[in-house]
């Protein structure tokens, strides 16, 4: 390849990660505005009302105010660490971003291993917290991280299992590939969240888990825990963890939209859906599992911390296991696995 | 092509420099750190010759599970830096004793490495090009067939392994009041006694 064509694909590469990072902020400022509405409506409350018409422009006000605030680092903090562990965290989670493709070939990257990317990605986010609860140099937020880090290392483990049981049906690792494992003529019945509804479940609960969404929020748990990991954080650090924790819960809802909601495919297989653009659809599915995860919010109480435990090591992890072998076994029974007609 | 030599001094040069930095840095828990970083870049390594399945599995594994418990144990730990130096010098020939019988034996071992004569004696069956068949493929298919013996064996010995760990942490403590959330599920409102308690007295 000459320079030339080499400069001409980075800047294109830049162009597009650039497009795809502008969207899914000012998707995730509305994600958030609409999260505290429903909530405020479950409530029967009005929501932030007051910025723009209909509160809408809160979210841009909020990162002002947090933009402008001074930001406290504590003077027994690891200075470099504490600064670099909330930037890790957001840059981490934006990373997963790279592989996940929005339509038929809209991924940046469209990798042969793009489940497995995610997966790598999200595993890695757990260095944020730990780093930043260690960073701190104070008992609660040490506390805190380890909490955080033990509940996030403890559901990824039910979700490997959950991608695991997709991948047998899918027959790659490509997340495209999945989607067009999906595609047959029974459209919304032939994505994998009919026959796999259990780990559908499993994985929503867990990717709530996963992204300490409520009822799993422990880090946020001033009122009985002293809060998480973040406690000695303050003004763009805390953002930026803040951030970081919403476009984690935007990438565990376009995953769920991929791996059971047939991603840009239309849920109903013929003429007048099918001319509405693929992105749409996912855009629309994937705001599905957020406004589901929104509602989980306002209606569950909080977990407490061995229940927490429980649930993934107790009920999500045999369940999942059990489901691999079932999922596998039926497969090779049928003579349905991929690669098998 | 120059692209990807520049990827591959780039990832090679920070892996042996956080290499170094491990054994260099002072605090423990950077240590760790800089560990981990070694570990994303020979990830790195991976990718660049195609090894994609093992580069994913090994971020997902080691600098997402191994290396967060080895961070746990090591920000815990209390180590007292002096104490850990005062002895360097009256240790340091056996710990280079060490070093050398461990380099000679890395040499042997590596030294009389032969490729599997089988492989070599069967050009019948060509490698498939990245095109045709993917990476995950292509091991699967030879770990599920060829060397499915030594895969089981290897899980075996991992769960022994955990088995061992579970047995040797265990500890039955008594006089803990667990929740047992069966029974409480099984409890209907009629188990429940609702009393109006009298004022100043009591039940």
């Amino acid at each position: 390849m000459e320079l030339g064509d080499i400069l001409l694909n980075i800047a294109i590469m830049l162009g597009k990660s650039l497009l795809l990072l502008v969207a899914l902020l000012i998707f995730i400022a509305y994600a958030l505005l609409a999260d505290r509405k429903i909530w405020a409506a479950v409530q029967l409350r009005r929501g932030p009302n007051v910025v723009g018409p209909w509160g809408l422009f809160q979210s841009f006000a909020d990162l002002l105010k947090f933009v402008l605030k001074e930001p406290v680092i504590p003077a027994p903090a690891n200075k470099g660490m504490f600064l670099l562990a909330p930037l890790l965290f957001c840059v981490l989670s934006l990373a997963a971003w790279a592989v996940i493709p929005l339509n038929a070939g809209w991924a940046i990257a469209d990798i042969n291993v793009g489940i497995l990317y995610i997966f790598a990605i999200s595993s890695l986010g757990v260095y944020g917290v730990i780093m930043g609860g260690w960073a701190s140099n104070s008992k609660y937020p040490f506390l805190g991280a380890l909490r955080s880090a033990a509940q996030m290392v403890s559901y990824e483990v039910s979700i490997g299992f959950v991608i695991v049981t997709v991948l047998m049906c899918a027959g790659t690792l490509n997340l495209s590939g999945i989607v067009e494992a999906q595609d047959t003529r029974l459209g919304l019945l032939g994505w994998y969240w009919l026959p796999l509804f259990p780990m559908f479940v499993v994985f929503f609960v867990s990717a709530m888990a996963e992204t300490n969404r409520p009822p799993f929020d422990l880090p946020e748990a001033e009122s009985e825990l002293v809060a998480g990991y973040m406690v000695e954080y303050s003004s763009t650090p805390y953002l930026l963890f803040m951030l970081g924790e919403y476009v984690a819960i935007m990438t565990m809802c376009s995953i769920g939209a991929i791996l059971f909601l047939g991603g840009w495919l239309s849920p109903i297989p013929f003429a007048p859906f099918t001319w509405v653009p693929g992105v749409i659809w996912f855009i629309l599915k994937a705001s599905f599992l957020f406004f589901l995860m929104a509602m989980a919010k306002a209606m569950v109480p909080r977990y407490r911390y061995d229940q927490l435990m429980r649930l993934g090591w107790k009920v999500f992890l045999p369940i999942s296991l059990a489901m691999v072998v079932i999922v596998a076994g039926v497969l090779m029974a049928t003579g349905l696995a991929p690669g098998m007609q | 092509m120059t692209v990807t030599a520049a990827f591959f001094y780039l990832f090679a040069t920070i892996a042996v420099a956080s290499g170094f930095m491990v054994i260099a840095s002072r605090n423990p828990v950077q240590s760790v750190l800089f560990l981990i970083l070694a570990f994303v870049n020979a990830a790195g390594l991976f990718l660049m010759m195609g090894a994609e399945f093992l580069a994913m599995i090994l971020v997902i594994v080691y600098v997402g599970a191994v290396a967060v418990l080895f961070l746990f144990v090591t920000m815990m730990l209390d180590v007292d830096f002096a104490e850990l130096r005062q002895g360097f010098l009256q240790y340091l020939p056996f710990g280079a004793l060490i070093g050398v019988v461990f380099f000679l034996e890395l040499t042997l071992v590596i030294g009389a490495y032969i490729i599997d004569p089988g492989l070599v004696r069967s050009p019948a069956v060509p490698i498939p090009s990245p095109d045709v068949m993917t990476n995950t493929e292509a091991l699967g298919q030879v770990l599920y067939t060829r060397y499915f013996y030594f895969f089981q064996a290897a899980g075996l010995i991992l769960l022994v392994a955990m088995i061992g760990a579970i047995v040797l942490t265990l500890r039955e403590r008594k006089g803990i009041r667990r929740q047992n959330i069966s029974v409480q599920n099984a409890r209907t409102a009629q188990d429940v006694q609702v009393r109006k308690v009298p004022f100043r007295q009591g039940i």
